[in-house]
């Protein structure tokens, strides 16, 4: 229990979420043990009496999120609903919580994973629980920021085009975009191939998602990554982070005589007829902000499908040069497993990539994770650079 | 009542009489339904003999039976077990549930010993008793094709050979692919002298707040449909349970020759795959399931499941895949529990050190559904098999129950949760494997008994409450109380949230620990057999499975006790059985 209250403690820090030495984070199996000191920790400590659970973790998000949770705190004073694809799928709806007591926290935490509630020292903290392990609280705080953050981006432009933006909106909108790191930088090198043997391409899968986090386009928890070698697809394992993914990674039979895959990733069927269907080697997925944020952004006021955009969006849209297809997680009847490999194939997509609407990018290649990576940065650079243009036009698409 | 019918069905054999009992509201609440009620029921009568007339047989379902809430089609039957000191337990699928809730019923109490074997048949509000006699000796292919041919609707559930012949562990065949497999419910059935029920309904079940559980189904249908091991490529969905048997093998916790050996060398060639490529099955489910993870051949005859494949291969040293197919037909149409039978099996064959080729497996398993020879001694169970022939920590067993197929070296938490679990060795009661090995909701380090003491304890209590609901324990790979607990708050009107369904849950586990007390079974019984301690499991692959620490295992089982609210002896105490609700006196 120490060891991973201290592991998602610095977790947190280390994928910019939290500011050093903000994370609380607590472990319960017979005793309780925190990862250090805080005046705040009896009132937290009474949500172990008024909840089932085994593990906690309490902090600010570091900015912009902290700008990002705040407004939409005060904006949405009970219930924040995001409309991006993890919090659909997982979180449901963030609820916010009046004061910093136990007994306001329990009231939400009674019935989902997190809320957010006003910190005693100032600004807003995300408190989120978990009953099997602390890494849950690591995940379900890193989904609000993100869900946070696509929603405040998107809320923004949305009112700026219909001329709603309030001025306390448009502050918190400054400051945020104030705290934003620069553009991604420049793709490192990465291994080349094609890679011939096990060992390298499980070294390279490794690589790939391990920059995938550190450059911000992804939380580690989310996304995966794939390689074909011969008759087998290497690909990451369900819930793995990816900027750890040694011993992480199941290889999966093309003939499908094995099910000891069953812990892949849940995209695996959309990976499996991308490389069946394809020259494709290498695929990445992420969850880039500002890509995600676009491809939610459709001018068309009068669509039929309005509300039903995740599953049923009918156009032919494109962000960037990379077609934006609608899907849900998954292989289900309305999953991404349907929309996503037939987009990426296309005759007429020469990005070898796709986006799925309110979700992320997938880029693919022939050879090795260079051209993905590569594919997945100018992405999202262009994205944001199309970003702050449309809502400089006074939003229009 | 929404959710609930409010009514109880009393059927009692000795007079050939019924009656009905009301229950308050309040009771319904405290205990949701299903398995939580039929301990409500047992509980008074719990320390009589499995087969004294007193003794009730429960059938209960809950109120998400026969709603539109995501695998709906579960129903919990219960009693005392002749198999085991425990509470006999078991979740069973089909239609059995779903029929039960439309013909207008929450439950059946069944007390009594008919004379004659019987029939008990439900259409709606009408009961009414059958002179089965003509029935005896077929198997339960051929008594499902007389009674169900003029009602192909109905749902039904029977004993077959095993329980006429005394098995402890016969099982209650339900609806052809379905059965209540563990503990032996079937010749605690037999025992009542019924010999099958069959339920036709054609109610419905009335729902608070429709569109809130539209979005209830929603929510869950699209976590179901983002989880690889449910609906993925190489999930329960495509292949059904045997999606399980690789993973195991790979994982190297495959139990191997009675638990000796932790991986089997031929399992490459017994997996899934080799399954669909032999039998070309087609997938069937419970009623209203859109999982459906039951796999059954062109003829119509069940495929095994995860666990009977593996302890009809691995386990008894079989690599001859049409005869673990065979096998688990014959526990089918004999009606006997498949994981008792195969590790009873593997029991003998390591005592007496025999081969076994695919036609001596199904000479002695129909021996022991027969009671003829070997099998008479086979039939009574791994446990006293074990202990007439002299070697009595060869059997492979938790409270005289037979342990399923994940080895318990492989996945320290499941160690913790096969000794602690109320049923005796059971998988079920918290299921682990979902965290250790399927990474659900996140990934466990399975080598290790940090922090497992409150994850079984939590995982219990959510799995006690979903029997009691009802819904699938597999749907839970995905979704969770919090988007069960907005269902059964859109059918019954009762306001309610993951917390408030986990302290039912709590309440309905507790109850069960307490049965077990005042049956005296103590902390010593909360335990594995010596052979995980002492010997190592098969190494490899970069993969090290040691024999587990006993100080380790002593110690997170301490904790569990102090978690779950126990004595030093494992035996419930009175603070925690106020503070649920419950009679108890320590
Ligand atoms: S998943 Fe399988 S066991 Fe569960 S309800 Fe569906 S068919 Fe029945
Ligand atoms: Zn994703």
């Amino acid at each position: 229990m120490e060891r991973l209250i201290n592991k998602y403690a610095a977790k947190l820090i280390r994928a910019g979420l939290c500011d050093p030495g903000e994370p609380l984070v607590a472990g319960l199996d017979d005793e309780l043990v925190w990862n250090r000191e805080d005046d705040i920790r009896p009132e937290l400590e009474r949500l172990f009496k008024l909840l089932s659970i085994n593990s906690l973790v309490c902090a600010r998000p570091a900015e912009p999120f902290q700008t990002i949770i705040n407004h939409l705190a005060d904006k949405h004073p009970t219930v924040i609903r995001p409309q991006d694809c993890e919090t659909r799928t997982f979180l449901h709806d963030l609820p916010v919580a009046p004061e910093f007591s136990a007994r306001a926290m329990a009231e939400a935490l009674r019935r989902r994973k997190s809320v957010i509630v006003p910190h005693p020292e100032g600004g807003r903290a995300v408190v989120a629980c978990g009953a099997v392990s602390p890494e849950q609280g690591f995940v379900f705080l890193s989904s609000v920021c993100f869900a946070g953050f696509v929603l405040f981006f998107s809320e923004h432009l949305d009112e700026t085009r219909k001329g709603l933006a309030k001025k306390d909106q448009v502050r918190a909108f400054e400051r945020a975009a104030g705290f934003l790191p620069e553009p991604v930088p420049a793709a490192p090198r990465l291994m080349s191939g094609p890679f011939l043997s096990e060992d390298e391409a499980l070294a390279a899968i490794a690589q790939a998602g391990r920059h995938t986090v550190d450059l911000g386009l992804v939380d580690s928890y989310f996304g995966n990554v794939s390689y074909r070698l011969g008759d087998l697809l290497y690909i990451s394992q369900t819930g793995s982070s990816l900027d750890e993914l040694e011993g992480c990674v199941d290889p999966c039979p093309m003939d499908d005589s094995s099910c000891a895959g069953l812990t892949a990733s849940s995209e695996l069927t959309a990976h499996m007829a991308i490389v069946r269907g394809s020259q494709a080697r290498a695929i990445l997925h992420g969850h880039p902000r500002f890509t995600v944020v676009l491809s939610m952004d459709c001018g068309l006021a009068d669509c039929p499908e309005r509300g039903q955009c995740h599953v049923r969006c009918p156009g032919r849209r494109s962000v960037c040069g990379v077609p934006v297809v609608p899907g849900e997680v998954g292989a289900g009847p309305l999953g991404l497993a349907r929309t996503l490999p037939p987009a990426i194939m296309a005759p007429d997509n020469e990005s070898g990539a796709a986006i799925v609407y309110g979700h992320g990018l997938f880029a693919t290649d022939h050879t090795d994770f260079n051209r993905t990576l590569e594919t997945m940065i100018e992405v999202e650079n262009a994205c944001r650079a199309e970003y702050f243009e449309r809502l400089a036009g006074g939003g229009g698409a | 009542m929404n959710g609930w019918t409010g009514s109880i069905l009393l059927v009692d054999l000795d007079r050939g009489e019924t009656g009905v009992l009301r229950p308050d509201r309040a009771l319904y609440a405290k205990f949701l339904g299903g398995r939580g009620l039929a301990g409500h029921f047992l509980r008074p009568k719990a320390t009589l003999a499995w087969d004294d007339p007193e003794t009730p047989l429960l059938v209960f379902t809950g109120p998400l039976n026969g709603t539109a809430s995501p695998t709906p089609g579960r129903a919990t039957i219960m009693s005392r077990s002749p198999l085991t000191p425990a509470t006999a337990c078991s979740s069973v699928g089909g239609r059995l549930g779903r029929e039960l809730k439309n013909a207008g019923w929450d439950g059946l109490i069944i007390t009594g010993k008919s004379a004659r074997p019987v029939g008990l048949e439900i259409r709606d509000r009408e009961a009414r008793l059958v002179d089965a006699s003509m029935l005896a000796g077929l198997t339960t292919g051929r008594i499902f094709d007389r009674l169900t041919a003029s009602e192909p609707k109905a749902s039904l559930a029977a004993t077959g050979p095993a329980a006429e012949n005394g098995v402890l562990f016969a099982s209650i065949a339900v609806d052809r692919h379905h059965a209540a497999g563990r503990s032996g419910l079937g010749l605690t059935m037999a025992a009542k002298g019924l010999k099958y029920l069959l339920i036709l309904g054609t109610g419905r079940t009335e729902v608070h707040d429709p569109a809130m559980l539209k979005q209830a189904r929603q929510d869950i249908l699209r976590l179901t449909a983002a989880s690889p091991v449910l609906m993925g490529g190489l999930g329960l969905s495509r292949y059904g349970t045997p999606a399980l048997y690789d993973l195991m093998h790979s994982r190297r916790m495959m139990p191997t020759d009675n638990f000796r050996h932790t991986r089997f060398e031929a399992a490459a060639r017994l997996n899934a795959h080799a399954l669909v490529q032999r039998f070309r099955p087609k997938a069937a489910g419970c009623a209203g399931c859109h999982i459906r993870c039951k796999r059954v051949d062109e003829s119509g005859r069940s495929l095994p499941e995860f666990e009977s494949l593996s302890h009809f291969t691995a386990l008894i040293g079989n690599d001859d895949l049409d005869a673990a197919v065979a096998a688990n037909e014959l526990c089918n149409e004999y009606g006997m529990d498949a994981i008792s039978a195969g590790a009873t099996l593997a029991c003998l064959l390591e005592i007496t050190g025999e081969e076994v080729s695919g036609a001596r497996i199904l000479e002695l398993l129909r021996d022991t559904a027969l009671g003829r020879g070997l099998g008479a001694d086979l039939g009574r169970g791994s446990r006293r098999l074990a202990e007439y022939m002299g070697w009595p920590e060869k059997s492979m067993s938790v409270k005289g129950l037979e342990l399923p197929a994940y080895d318990p070296r492989g996945a320290y938490g499941m160690a913790l949760a096969l000794a602690v679990a109320t049923r005796g060795g059971c998988h079920l009661a918290a299921y682990p494997v979902s965290h250790e090995i399927l990474r659900k909701p996140v990934a466990t380090d399975r080598f290790s008994f940090s922090g497992k003491a409150r994850m079984i304890k939590i995982a219990e209590d959510m799995n006690a409450a979903v029997d009691s609901l009802p819904a699938c324990k597999f749907t839970f790979f995905a979704a969770g109380l919090e988007e069960y607990a907005k269902a059964y708050t859109a059918v019954t009107g009762e306001p309610s949230s993951a917390q408030d369904l986990l302290l039912a849950g709590e309440r309905v586990y507790y109850n069960e620990r307490i049965m077990n007390a005042l049956n005296g079974l103590t902390i010593k019984d909360d335990d594995l057999p010596v052979r995980f301690f002492e010997d190592d499991g098969d190494s490899g692959g970069g993969v090290s499975v040691k024999a587990l620490d006993r100080d380790e295992f002593l110690d997170a089982r301490e904790r569990y006790c102090r978690v779950r609210g126990l004595d030093e002896h494992g035996r419930p105490t009175g603070q925690t059985a106020q503070r649920l609700g419950l009679e108890w006196n320590d």
